[in-house]
């Protein structure tokens, strides 16, 4: 539940930085006076924005909506019991060990923000600045595209045997002499966990960040240097600053992902560690439905604010 | 094994030869004790429960034998107990874990059974009947199956302490559960539940994640260490929970677990990869990491076992014709062929009587008597288990069953130590 929840903000965040929404284009269109045909085209843009309204309102709104009325709810055992209680959240909310997930949680996201945002960055700018050929950078950011082809739990789950005891990176270092005994904190640790979730967000981070790079103006860049701009300085000066809407998009799609896991933290951390959307799943799996309600309704709000406080910093639709 | 077989294929040719008669009165209800094949009047019973005993070979066997269609659906223990008590209409028979068992009868759902229906009540287990499997054996703790085993009417929803006419469940599958070890990396002797805490095994130990299940076996752990002494270990206090908790997160703390498994195969492939090399185990998995050739022992404790074990109630709307097919189904489970097909796998059944007749005598002598295995012991579906001269670990069936310590149980206290053990893998 809180993987789709994470998804379905992913998904109206994306939205928000994506180029100009038909309403507002729509909108000047029928303020310009040289449109005649204004009774016909007031209602063309409602008519437009049905589709989408319709689907966002039957696998967004409904299904959000009840997951906040059955956050209200009473349960037992067995049953979920309709009523307005608040025990949901407070035994939540009073909870230390919530906000010690809570908080191991925010520590993985930035983890895993901060090392997503330097690859992914790295990645990008070398497939738009270094590769020359368009064709080249099409056939090499598809190569990237490649592991994506599997599942993720696949792909999660085939670091395993790699980082295991006996796995394939201990034996090697074993045998290469670097180390006397196996690295135990390679598997079943905090290690594994952010490792893991890197490489299945890494790609969320390249690509909006690439396709940001690739509409920098070239002549820009030539210009920082004609101005006598070094490398360095061209790259905090007019690059960066430049490719903050793609590294904004990115950060919310990288965020939003990583607050909503549990199944990656549940197998890389051996059931070592926890996070909101395993305490969640837990609670799912114990039919407490109300309990894990609530707490997505705290985390939805949790994810949401983080999200608006990245729109504040970037502007994603002015820069773009 | 050959013998086995003939013996199958006989009774399948006597019922083929039985079939057209018994087709002519099947509905009378005329017959008992004798299977009616009910392929004319197209019954079909819906049975749930969890994963272990819905077995496609069983369902099969039954349509073949009776005439009856097996809806077989399989879902996790909790999702087990919530569709028994919600959905009472969405099934015909129960399958469930008799501290399943504890939360769903008294809801009123389930009917009892006519021990006199019961073909081969007199047969069943007396662990089931008594909770005695020896007339001098103690009862073990926690939900103990024949303290759920009967009801003082067959409109009532009261536990009887002690045998009535009424019966909830027929026993399905029951097993004492122990601890796995790698014998080939723990480089000592393993006698006692306390031997998980030997600081030589940091970090290379698991325990199960399921809390109701991983508490038992951190109360035989922390029984074992002498660091507490339970009234119920089936039925902790607050008190004691919060010890056992306390304890557990230290022992996490200290580095001594590896991880912590929640599903079979989890459990395999610590073993297997010796990530672990002592852990919280069940039977199938032992005799799957040793399927790798990988040696594994499922190792008897002196403490005893943590035994666990399940049944097949039936659902209170059933009546008529249904009702009848049910009993004979229930009848059928209990006349042999799936006794012997379930000791086959390492579990135990019901009836062992009816079961033996369907198994050879070596592979009674390896399953049921502890002794060694005089040819290659074969899994149901034909794969070797365990080659000639194989001892199974723990021995024979009164030496397992006889010794088990605690049974799983459902806990009054139940919600609030699911809450402290999430607050041990969060810790």
């Amino acid at each position: 539940m809180s993987e789709a929840t994470a998804q379905q903000t992913m998904v109206s965040g994306a939205r928000e930085g994506a180029p100009p929404a038909p309403h507002g284009v729509v909108v000047s269109a029928v303020g310009d006076p040289r449109h005649s045909r204004a009774d016909f085209s007031a209602a063309a843009p409602y008519l437009q924005a049905t589709p989408l309204a319709l689907i966002l309102f039957f696998f967004l709104v409904i299904p959000i909506a009840t997951i906040v009325v059955v956050s209200f709810w009473d349960y037992d055992f067995a049953r979920i019991i309709p009523a307005f209680v608040l025990t949901n959240y407070i035994e939540s909310l009073s909870s230390p060990v919530t906000w010690k997930i809570y908080f191991n949680t925010l520590r993985y996201a930035a983890i895993v923000w901060a090392l997503t945002v330097v690859i992914g960055f790295t990645v990008a700018y070398f497939l738009a600045f270094h590769v020359r050929t368009a064709g080249m950078q099409i056939v090499l950011f598809l190569v990237c595209t490649v592991p994506f082809l599997t599942s993720n739990i696949i792909r999660m789950i085939s670091w395993i045997p790699f980082l295991g005891r006996h796995g394939l990176l201990n034996s090697a270092l074993l045998n290469l002499g670097i180390v006397n005994e196996p690295l135990e904190f390679l598997l079943f640790s905090d290690f594994a966990v952010v490792l893991a979730m890197v490489h299945l967000y890494v790609l969320f981070m390249v690509t909006p960040i690439f396709n940001t790079l690739m509409r920098i103006d070239r002549s820009l860049v030539e210009a920082a240097r004609d101005a006598g701009a070094n490398g360095w300085q061209t790259l905090t000066n007019v690059i960066i600053p430049l490719a903050k809407p793609g590294i904004a998009i990115g950060s919310i799609f990288v965020v939003t992902l990583v607050m909503g896991e549990f199944i990656t933290v549940r197998f890389m951390s051996g059931g070592q560690s926890a996070s909101v959307g395993l305490m969640m799943s837990n609670q799912i799996s114990l039919l407490q439905y109300p309990a894990a309600a609530a707490n997505a309704v705290i985390l939805l709000i949790t994810v949401l604010i983080i999200v608006a406080a990245i729109l504040r910093i970037v502007d994603i639709r002015k820069e773009l | 094994m050959k013998d086995m077989k003939k013996k199958g294929v006989s009774r399948r040719s006597v019922l083929k030869g039985t079939a057209a008669a018994a087709g002519l009165m099947a509905g009378s209800g005329a017959i008992t004790g004798f299977p009616m094949v009910w392929a004319k009047t197209d019954i079909t019973l819906r049975q749930f429960g969890t994963g272990v005993s819905n077995l496609n070979a069983i369902a099969e066997k039954c349509k073949e034998d009776l005439g009856i269609t097996l809806e077989m659906t399989a879902m996790d223990s909790d999702a087990a107990a919530q569709r028994a008590v919600t959905q009472p209409d969405s099934y015909d028979i129960a399958d469930i874990e008799y501290w399943i068992c504890k939360k769903v009868f008294p809801a009123g759902v389930m009917q009892p059974m006519d021990t006199s229906k019961l073909t081969y009540f007199d047969k069943i287990v007396p662990l089931f009947i008594t909770g005695k499997l020896t007339p001098d054996s103690v009862i073990a703790q926690g939900t103990a199956p024949h303290t759920v085993g009967f009801v003082e009417a067959q409109d009532s929803t009261t536990f009887a302490k002690e045998q009535t006419n009424w019966f909830t469940m027929v026993p399905t599958i029951y097993n004492a559960d122990t601890l796995g070890i790698r014998p080939d990396l723990v480089g000592r002797d393993i006698k006692n539940w306390r031997d998980i805490l030997d600081p030589a095994f940091k970090g290379k130990t698991s325990i199960l994640n399921i809390p109701s299940i991983g508490i038992m076996d951190a109360a035989m752990i922390m029984e074992s260490a002498g660091e507490i002494k339970y009234g119920d270990k089936g039925n902790m206090t607050k008190e004691e929970i919060d010890k056992t908790i306390a304890f557990l997160i230290d022992t996490k703390k200290k580095g001594q677990f590896r991880a912590f498994w929640k599903t079979f195969d989890e459990s395999v492939n610590l073993m297997a990869s010796g990530e672990v090399v002592i852990q919280s185990m069940w039977s199938p998995a032992v005799a799957a990491v040793r399927s790798k050739g990988i040696p594994c022992t499922y190792q008897p404790l002196e403490e005893g076992y943590r035994a666990w074990g399940g049944g097949l109630g039936l659902a209170k709307h059933l009546s008529g014709a249904k009702l009848d097919a049910a009993y004979e189904y229930l009848n059928w489970y209990t006349s042999g062929w799936v006794g012997a097909y379930l000791n086959r796998q390492g579990y135990y059944s019901a009836c062992l009587e009816t079961a033996k007749e369907y198994m050879s005598a070596d592979e009674w002598g390896f399953w049921m008597e502890g002794k060694p295995a005089q040819g290659d012991i074969l899994a149901p579906d034909g794969k070797v288990m365990e080659k000639a001269g194989a001892v199974r670990d723990g021995g024979s069936f009164y030496d397992r069953m006889g010794s088990v310590a605690c049974w799983n149980a459902v806990m009054d206290e139940d919600r609030y130590m699911v809450s402290k053990w999430n607050e041990f893998i969060a810790a």
